[in-house]
């Protein structure tokens, strides 16, 4: 499925913060954990999450740090923190208001014409 | 799994995509490190799915995207990366971390040394910099030992970069002891012509010896003349930038301490504002020292902007001297007003020099160039014919013979500049026969400056 570009870079941040919620993580294994979730229907340019998290350092909501993992190369890691965490608190509630409003919406649509 | 092998095909690949990432300013290699890193991170995942490495290659890359975007978005969030920053610390490394805080160390130690150099002569009961009739005060040795506060401090700065051997720093040494020495021995008349002459020659004659620790033992390679005139410029430009933010500095001082009834005007003329002037001259060549690559240099810039304009005043005052037929009135400060023309337009000539690229085509900025030394040629003939009368109505005294002096060696430079300019623009000569000359040429200033504070003074009687 093809999700609007614009939906895709509102939902980019909140996700992103979601997943380093559940622990510690690098750009690929977001990008892989993006794609189980959604069963692949969710795809990001890999490229354009970099930006992101870039964003997301900048306004303190995660730490990054270089670590060398395994395989003896380099990775930068990124951590949520309590700034991050409060603000993927407030998003979460956003989000919810805005699907549980749509969710409303449609659940009638689909009721109507069995009443009619 | 093992991609990383020598020679790998994969590996040319990687390498030549991430020299393609490094090209963009907005990636900084912090950031190509943690692209490739992903990058390798799909390749591997894709080969062990079952890909063949260039075909995983391909698809790892088409995934990460449009570099175009990419990079895009990267400026987007680091739009500070564009506009490039002088930063005066090396890289992530401990070695470069180390020399950085030395040689941090060592310049705010010499901009200290010559902070407080300037007060060394109050030690000896004279009256401190900055009061009273201050810096021109012939009673206190200030003026003419004016370089001696700060280009030791300047040489001993580029010796200690540049690792000069010793016999190099032993010879500094004595050009500066001796200087000082004969400075001082002088029976001069206070405050008299010969004096005022040698303090104003003295700087010139003994930034040759800042040039060659400059140069660190290259000062025989006219590419390191050309890289001592490129630091002058620009050190001249923060300087100049420094001087106004401390203009700045002193006035709010003065303003606020007065505000509170109390008096810091003191302050401000005896140590803020000398000490300042010294110190900065050290602070001004560390940063031009680290912004070298940096940054681009302004003194071109400036020179690009400015040639046009003064090719045009000098023609327009040609055009009017002959439509109205009228000489040029010889007063006293003409001569001089004339020599500081000839060193402009000589600096004009000389940056343009320093920045242009000696392989490249004439073109018309080069026509311009050579326009203007042609009519300050022609300006400075009319000027010099109207001076050899006066010289030979009144004879013969220190500020004449130095001014004249001045304005024959910076005649014959752009006498021969434009006779080289001629023949680079008409193909018949190579532009770096023009580069060579004004490399060579550059201790003859500091020779008739050092002629000028040794010789003038017995020449003359000390008057």
């Amino acid at each position: 499925m093809n999700i609007n570009k614009d939906l895709v870079a509102a939902s980019a941040g909140p996700l992103v913060l979601a997943i380093l919620a559940e622990g510690d993580s690098y750009g690929y294994a977001i990008i892989k954990r993006v794609g189980e979730l959604s069963r692949g229907r969710l795809r990001w340019t890999d490229g354009m999450l970099y930006p992101v998290l870039h964003r997301l350092e900048r306004l303190g909501y995660v730490e990054a740090r270089w670590a060398t993992a395994e395989s003896g190369r380099r990775r930068r890691y990124y951590r949520i923190t309590k700034a991050g965490q409060a603000h993927l608190e407030a998003q979460r509630q956003q989000w919810q208001v805005v699907d549980s409003t749509l969710r409303g919406l449609w659940r009638e649509r689909t009721r109507a014409p069995a009443l009619g | 799994m093992t991609l990383v092998t020598h020679n790998d095909p994969l590996e040319a690949q990687i390498t030549q995509w991430r020299a393609w990432l490094q090209r963009r300013p907005a990636i900084r290699a912090e950031d190509v490190e943690e692209l490739e890193g992903h990058l390798r991170d799909q390749v591997a995942a894709l080969v062990d799915a079952g890909l063949a490495a260039d075909e995983a290659f391909l698809v790892a890359v088409k995934r990460l995207g449009n570099l175009d975007a990419v990079s895009r978005e990267f400026a987007r969030e680091h739009s500070e990366r564009l506009w490039k920053q002088l930063v005066v610390s090396a890289g992530a490394d401990d070695d470069a971390r180390k020399t950085t805080r030395t040689e941090t160390l060592v310049v705010v130690g010499l901009a200290a040394a010559a902070a407080m150099a300037v007060k060394f002569l109050e030690l000896f009961g004279y009256a401190p910099i900055g009061s009273g009739k201050g810096l021109f005060d012939s009673g206190a040795p200030y003026f003419p030992n004016l370089s001696f506060f700060v280009l030791p401090f300047l040489a001993g700065y580029f010796a200690w970069k540049r690792r000069l051997n010793r016999v190099a720093c032993v010879r500094l040494a004595l050009a500066f002891a001796s200087a000082a020495l004969v400075v001082n021995a002088f029976p001069f008349t206070p405050a008299g012509h010969t004096w005022t002459l040698a303090a104003l020659h003295l700087p010139i004659a003994l930034w040759l010896a800042v040039g060659v620790a400059y140069t660190g033992g290259r000062w025989r390679d006219g590419r390191g003349r050309m890289d001592f005139v490129r630091f002058s410029g620009e050190l001249f430009i923060y300087y100049v930038l420094m001087a106004l933010g401390g203009g700045v500095l002193t006035a709010f001082t003065v303003g606020m301490f007065a505000a509170i009834g109390a008096d810091a005007e003191w302050f401000a003329t005896q140590w803020l504002l000398p000490c300042g002037a010294m110190g900065a001259v050290i602070v001004g060549a560390w940063l031009v020292e680290a912004k070298q690559s940096v940054i681009e240099n302004m003194a071109p810039v400036l020179t690009r902007v400015f040639t046009p304009l003064f090719a045009a005043v000098l023609l327009a005052f040609l055009v009017t001297m002959v439509w109205t037929g009228s000489g040029i009135d010889v007063k006293r400060e003409v001569l001089i007003g004339f020599d500081l023309l000839l060193a402009l337009v000589l600096g004009l000539l000389l940056y343009a020099v320093s920045a242009r690229d000696p392989h490249t085509p004439p073109d018309a900025f080069d026509a311009l160039q050579f326009l203007l030394v042609v009519s300050a040629l022609v300006v400075d003939g009319v000027a010099l014919a109207a001076i050899a009368g006066r010289i030979s109505e009144f004879g013969f005294s220190p500020n004449r013979v130095a001014a004249l002096g001045e304005n024959l060696i910076l005649l014959v430079n752009l006498a021969w500049s434009a006779w080289l300019y001629a023949r680079f623009l008409s193909g018949r000569g190579p532009f770096s026969a023009l580069e060579r000359w004004q490399t060579d040429y550059l201790p003859v200033y500091a020779i008739w400056a050092g002629f000028v504070v040794l010789a003038f003074p017995p020449l003359f009687g000390y008057v």
